[in-house]
């Protein structure tokens, strides 16, 4: 089977001159579970930036989701990326003063007839459908009609995970999903990733600073260390030493 | 041991540099000098203010023949039209002028100074100047008075609005903008709703500002009560006068508190 990421040799060096990776070489298959991990300010937002085509990379070359690419990708291939893959960020980026219901169907955005999408009212009826069965499956359904902003950050979360879901995505893309929750309710946070990535055959990426989170909902972990991959190995290989040396200085 | 104590001790005035004094001696003249030429005098005011008591006595009682009163009616209802029908049509279009010239909002670039700039124009140059303005090139009555509420208006929301949408939460547009949301969706899914509380709070304060514009703008023909209130004066038709500044008076009034009400409701 096709992998969904394959990079060769890639390299980013900022504008500025901050050299942040080079010689990355990734194969992510389908339906992984992949943790990213790394200390603070080991590039992994930078690395999955690049992947996705959202930052231009320096050198190599990135194929995702069959979109092959050197530094950035077309806009045509941005645009079919773009269809393929859910963002879900530290912070929710929830819209707070509207419904939880409008704010998951703001994940149709950028897809084909989405012009109606920024309100839930205008949006059309299977979506409105579509935008509850993602509700229900991260178990919001009663909050649909509540605003956002009085939601607590794991429920606010949740929402952002079925506003990337509502995209039937291929590949899920999560930038330290769980960071700033309380520990138990970035566990049930990174739970919900790791099964619904499961159930529906989803490719999930996502990155972490913490051990636990790494450990326990992936079947595979990259570690990025000092500019280069420093271990890539399936999850029941790695040891707690071995992530403890990931995010040592 | 005194000495040292003198030198630290700050002088009771500031040290002033030369530039500064010298400043400071210029505009102390140039205010003298504008009191002594522009502000009433005392032996002008010995004459003026009993000629004013004496025009107050005459407008005394104000007028409340029926005739009178009707016409009134309906120039109060056309001021709040035009001051209605001004507002909103302003506020319509301050939305996209607004959208046009905020940073980081904008879909001109560099080039949203040009819309910035138009409503700026708007709003420095006073009300009754668009006024006479549109007299001229309409003609007296309440539609140069409307064209008039409409500039007043894009001039002051365009600027409040524009400011609103450069400080609209940053972190859901970036989400929705990496997900290929064009900036027409992101305005209306995001910046739009995010802003309202502040759109309508600057909007009520629109609608009482067009309000008071238009009560004045009948002066120079635009329209409204303020035309009446010309005539009457020009007329010596004191005691409709008085009738006409007490109609203000109200008019004011009850926009003020309806517009308080609605900004309570609106928090
Ligand atoms: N826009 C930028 N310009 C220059 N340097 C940047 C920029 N963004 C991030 N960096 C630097 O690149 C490095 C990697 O950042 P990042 O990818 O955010 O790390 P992580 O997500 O692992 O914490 C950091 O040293 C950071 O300071
Ligand atoms: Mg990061």
């Amino acid at each position: 089977m096709q992998e969904v990421i394959r990079t060769s040799d890639l390299a980013k060096t900022y504008p500025n001159g901050k050299s942040v990776f080079a010689g990355v070489k990734l194969s992510i298959s389908p339906d992984q579970r992949v943790a990213l991990i790394g200390a603070n300010g080991a590039g992994k937002s930078t690395l999955l930036k690049c992947l996705i085509g959202l930052l231009p990379s320096s050198q190599g070359e990135i194929m995702t989701l069959g979109e092959s690419f050197s530094s950035t990708p077309s806009s045509a291939q941005l645009y079919r990326l773009r269809r393929q893959i859910g963002f879900v960020f530290q912070n929710h980026g929830l819209v707070g003063r509207q419904s939880v219901l409008t704010n998951v169907i703001h994940g149709k955005l950028g897809l084909p007839g989405s012009w109606r999408a920024w309100h839930h009212s205008l949006a059309q009826g299977n979506w409105r459908e579509e935008a509850m069965q993602v509700l229900s499956e991260v178990k919001l359904s009663e909050k649909a009609k509540s605003r956002a902003d009085e939601l607590s950050g794991g429920q606010a979360q949740r929402v952002a995970i079925a506003r990337a879901l509502i995209r039937r995505p291929k590949l899920l893309i999560a930038d330290e999903p769980a960071a700033s929750l309380d520990p138990a309710v970035g566990r049930d946070i990174m739970k919900i990733f790791s099964d619904l990535a499961r159930e529906h055959g989803i490719t999930l990426v996502y990155t972490t600073h913490d051990m636990e989170h790494a450990l326990n909902y992936s079947d595979r972990i990259i570690a990025l260390k000092a500019g280069e991959v420093f271990f890539d190995l399936p999850t029941r290989d790695v040891s707690r030493a071995e992530i403890d040396n990931v995010f040592q200085g | 041991m005194s000495s040292r104590a003198e030198r630290s001790l700050p002088g009771r005035l500031p040290s002033l540099s030369p530039v500064s004094f010298t400043m400071l001696v210029v505009v102390g003249a140039v205010i003298i000098a504008s009191i002594g030429q522009v502000a009433p005098s005392p032996e002008k005011l010995a004459v003026g203010v009993p000629k004013l008591l004496d025009l107050l006595g005459r407008m005394m009682p104000p007028n409340t023949e029926p005739a009178f009163m009707q016409r009134m009616f309906w120039r109060i209802i056309e001021t709040f039209q035009i001051a209605l029908a001004g507002t909103v049509i302003g506020i319509v279009l301050s939305l996209p002028m607004a959208w046009l010239a905020a940073r980081g909002v904008s879909p001109l670039g560099i080039f949203r100074h040009a819309p910035k700039v138009v409503i700026s124009l708007f709003r420095t140059v006073p009300d009754l100047v668009w006024a006479l303005l549109f007299v001229s090139t309409v003609g007296l009555g309440a539609v140069a008075g409307t064209m008039t509420i409409i500039v007043d208006t894009i001039g002051f929301c365009g600027r409040f609005f524009a400011e609103a949408m450069e400080d609209a939460d940053k972190k859901p547009q970036e989400a929705l903008q990496a997900i290929g949301a064009n900036r027409v969706s992101v305005l209306f899914g995001v910046i739009l709703p995010d802003i309202m509380p502040s759109l309508i709070n600057s909007s009520l304060f629109a609608l009482e500002k067009a309000v008071r514009a238009s009560v004045v703008l009948g002066l120079v023909g635009a329209g409204g009560i303020g035309q009446e209130l010309k005539v009457a004066f020009d007329l010596f038709q004191y005691k409709n006068a008085s009738a006409i500044i007490l109609a203000i008076f109200l008019i004011v009034l009850v926009m003020e508190v309806v517009t308080d009400r609605l900004r309570v409701k609106f928090q």
